[in-house]
């Protein structure tokens, strides 16, 4: 193809974006366009699957069967957000291996807010209330994003997550009104979860280096910083409601802006964790690698079961 | 070893309605697919009846024939009933 008729390609691919039409897998892409999406969408499923490990630390010591139904219904909802994305992916023509093991060589990478322990049942509650929340606020703007495949997974996404920032904010609310160590349970968590929570919404505007493309291509919508701010205004007045205390003593309520003023954020901290010195991002990585490896021979017994039974049928 | 093949899912939301198109999974045979599809789209009553596909057993159209496959209806008007200019007092038409 010559570099004219490439232009021509691009520049009709650029317009079907701004006119709001989606992009469908088998059609003609800008390679930066496929690598992107495939980067992104990877890197959210790892997140989802990596996601379900703290969280699955509890579900065996939850307080209740009401609270154990919930918390495994939220993780197998993660498991499940994690095989769509996964598809979603797929399309893009790399292979669920492949993606597994870009995940497992720490070339691709996942949220990191999942490299912080869940120390205690309090922590369930910050899950869900803050970092699910974080994520919503990220998830939303996508369902309208330019590729087919992960807009429509998308949709699925944000219908099911606003049941697991409900139940996170109930079981929050619940601890804030026991007693005296229940509430500083809750708000112990709140402390260590808030600031991780405010980095996930990602670096700040100027520090990224994808913010620019990603807008154009519907991938964003809202820079870090505005989906930031708007994570704050909404989730200050929720801990107010429950009596809780938002651990940073610079937040202040702007009466010209209208909006929060928030001290500085740890950024020395989250470029830490990315790069893998968090609290547990060995132990993450090595509960999905000896899955992959444990699980192979699962994997392969399957396989020959399918193809033994395949052989019956066609000599029967 | 092999990998496990890729399967497509289609759900019947309910009865009445057609069976739709809504995602993929991997599974080593039929039934283990149908078992998956289970669990990945339909945990809050998504539907009443799956079907699943191997996805090698789709032939797709290719984008590049859009144009022949899908232009040449652009310019049959005659084929809506919209074209056709009766008098406004007809009634039951």
């Amino acid at each position: 193809m010559s570099e004219i008729e490439m232009k021509e390609l691009e520049a009709i691919f650029d317009q079907k974006i701004a006119n709001d039409e989606k992009i469908e897998p088998k059609d003609w892409m800008p390679e930066k366009y496929r690598k992107t999406h495939i980067r992104q969408i990877s890197q959210h499923a790892h997140s989802e699957i990596v996601g379900m490990l703290p969280e699955g630390n509890w579900i065996t010591r939850a307080p209740s069967l009401r609270r154990k139904v919930a918390l495994l219904a939220k993780v197998q909802d993660e498991a499940g957000h994690g095989l769509y994305l996964y598809s979603a992916c797929e399309t893009l023509g790399v292979t669920r291996e492949e993606l597994y093991e870009q995940l497992h060589s720490g070339e691709a990478k996942y949220s990191s807010i999942f490299n912080y322990p869940t120390v205690t049942w309090a922590d369930m509650g910050a899950i869900g209330w803050l970092v699910d929340g974080a994520a919503i606020i990220n998830q939303v703007p996508l369902t309208a994003t330019s590729f087919g495949p992960y807009a429509r997974a998308m949709v699925r996404v944000c219908k099911e997550e606003s049941f697991h920032q409900r139940q996170g904010f109930e079981i929050m609310m619940t601890l804030a009104s026991g007693t005296q160590e229940q509430k500083d349970m809750a708000q112990d968590a709140l402390n260590r979860w808030w600031w991780p929570s405010l980095m996930m919404l990602g670096p700040t505007d100027a520090e990224s280096v994808h913010t620019e493309q990603s807008m154009k291509w519907k991938l964003k919508r809202k820079t870090n910083d505005e989906l930031r701010q708007q994570f704050i205004d909404q989730t200050v007045p929720q801990a107010e409601l429950i009596g809780l205390t938002i651990p940073d003593p610079n937040l202040k309520w702007n009466e010209e802006t209208k909006r929060y003023d928030f001290g500085a954020l740890d950024w020395d901290e989250f470029w830490q964790v990315v790069k893998g010195h968090g609290p547990c991002n060995k132990a993450r990585m090595d509960a999905r690698k000896n899955a992959w490896s444990k699980g192979e021979w699962v994997r392969d017994a399957a396989m020959a079961y399918a193809e033994k039974q395949e052989l019956k049928l066609e000599t029967a | 070893m092999k990998n496990w093949p890729l399967w497509e899912v289609f759900v019947r939301s309910k009865n009445g309605l057609e069976h739709r198109h809504c995602g993929s999974l991997h599974a080593s045979d039929a039934t283990m697919a149908l078992e998956n599809a289970r669990d990945v789209y339909t945990r809050r009553m998504e539907g009443v009846s799956i079907w699943v596909v191997p996805s090698k057993e789709i032939t797709a159209s290719n984008p590049d024939d859009s144009a022949e496959l899908f232009d040449p209806a652009k310019d049959k008007a005659y084929r809506h009933p919209t074209f056709y200019e009766l008098p406004e007092e007809l009634k039951h038409m």
